[in-house]
């Protein structure tokens, strides 16, 4: 066999080992969405109702919560980054970070130190690479996070919300997550956690989703600022898993979408590369021939002409 | 009879949902039972354990960690950060727990709050088992 012809039969096996590969990821991250969106839509009953219940509680409340309202000198800022532990995801870390850059940019534009808390080994590279300061960062779990995950960087956030300003206290939060809005559609979503804003907006929404149009008059036990106290940071916790929920629907999807294309290039390359070898030994047959032919004809010319 | 639509509901799953009796929680200034007819009341719940008594079957005991109910016009919403079925519950396991959580004493707010998480999931084992001699 020519050298040629054995290099691209070589070729052509690596290129079929990868795309194996490449088929299998592609298979697991799709199964992986399936149960990924069952997840979410698992966690949709109970992050209604709590917008509910915290929506009644604000309108018989009067009290001003801390965690609602907005600080007048604003000077630092949370910047939550949910990005993938592992790689093999197309752009979808990497438009997470780029998101967060432009945030930190504007936020600096307006006199805010942007501080980050990373969740997923992608980030954490990007940050450490370029040697900045990181408040805090989670890995480990971003496939498949657990509300427990989600309380715990919550928790952490919360904390230093609370904290002053000179001890490290935030002043707002800020979370970049990608938004599951189909199979074939996701975006990078920034979304203020803190101070929350949304309550309005929550109260119209519970209510059109729950078909009731005004909340009864709860009797709050043992009292609506007790009842808020105690839900609010419930509430953020679950807008992290939610989001911690739809940005690993989001990452299987670019995972798949990532593998598919590298099933269908190498399915491409194998197409090119059997053709060339194909060539390759027809050329070698061809040249095989012209040479018996033209030993053949050297001998027999030879014989004539003795 | 009017009866209660009831629905426990944990983070990430829906944990029994069905018509019910009556339903008895623990609120931070004591048990509460809820009927049919009772006024809207949104309360927090403190962790312990929740008694239904369905329409039909056995009584349902849930062990609740963190959560709140709401009551409007007979629909009974208790929502829970972990809500688990007193059934689904492994006594001996939870028993185990217990044992742990007790030896290694209450010297942090973790140790306390793990222990009287054993102690809840133990006594929602146990009080099925209980109703369920009973009936």
């Amino acid at each position: 066999m020519g050298a040629q012809l054995r290099v691209y039969r070589r070729r052509i096996k690596s290129v079929q080992a990868t795309k194996k590969i490449t088929k299998a990821m592609e298979l697991i991250a799709s199964s992986r969405i399936v149960k990924a969106q069952q997840r979410v839509d698992a966690s949709l009953p109970y992050t209604l109702e709590l917008q509910r219940a915290i929506s009644a509680a604000v309108s018989r409340g009067n009290s001003k919560h801390a965690l609602t309202t907005v600080h007048d000198v604003r000077r630092r800022a949370a910047v939550i980054l949910l990005t993938a532990d592992r790689g093999l995801a197309g752009a979808y870390s990497s438009s997470i970070i780029k998101e967060g850059e432009a945030l930190n940019a504007l936020l600096r534009e307006q006199g805010i130190e942007p501080v980050p808390y990373l969740v997923g080994r992608k980030a954490l590279g990007y940050y450490k690479f370029r040697e900045r300061k990181i408040a805090a960062s989670w890995t480990g779990f971003t496939d498949q996070p657990s509300y427990e995950n989600a309380k715990e960087v919550a928790g952490a956030v919360l904390a230093d919300f609370a904290k002053k300003f000179e001890d490290g206290g935030l002043d707002e939060i800020h979370l970049i997550y990608t938004h599951f809005i189909n199979m074939g559609v996701q975006e990078v979503r920034v979304r203020r956690i803190l101070p929350v804003d949304i309550v309005e907006a929550t109260e119209a929404e519970a209510s059109e989703k729950l078909d009731t149009k005004v909340f009864p008059l709860y009797d709050f036990e043992p009292s609506p600022e007790a009842v808020l106290d105690a839900l609010l940071p419930r509430y953020i916790e679950n807008v992290v898993y939610t989001a911690m929920l739809l940005a690993s629907a989001s990452e299987h999807a670019a995972r798949r979408r990532a593998m598919k294309s590298a099933s269908d290039n190498a399915e491409e390359l194998i197409r090119t590369l059997a053709r060339r070898a194909n060539q390759a030994r027809q050329a070698e047959i061809t040249q095989e021939i012209s040479e018996i032919v033209g030993g053949a004809d050297a001998l027999s010319s030879a014989s004539s002409g003795s | 009879m009017a009866e209660l639509n009831v629905s426990v509901v944990a983070v990430d799953r829906n944990v029994w949902s069905g018509v019910a009796k009556s339903i008895v929680a623990k609120t931070p200034d004591g048990e509460i039972g809820i009927l049919p007819g009772h006024e809207p009341v949104l309360s927090l719940l403190v962790n312990g354990v929740v008694r239904i008594e369905p329409v039909e079957g056995p009584r349902v005991v849930v062990a609740v960690h963190g959560g709140f109910f709401a009551v409007d016009s007979d629909n009974v919403r208790v929502l829970a950060e972990v809500a688990e079925l007193g059934s689904d519950i492994d006594l001996d396991r939870a028993q185990a727990a217990l044992q742990r959580a007790k030896a290694t004493g209450e010297e942090s707010p973790e140790d306390i709050e793990a222990a009287r998480r054993a102690e809840t999931r133990v006594k929602a084992a146990t009080s099925i088992t209980a109703a369920g001699l009973h009936s």
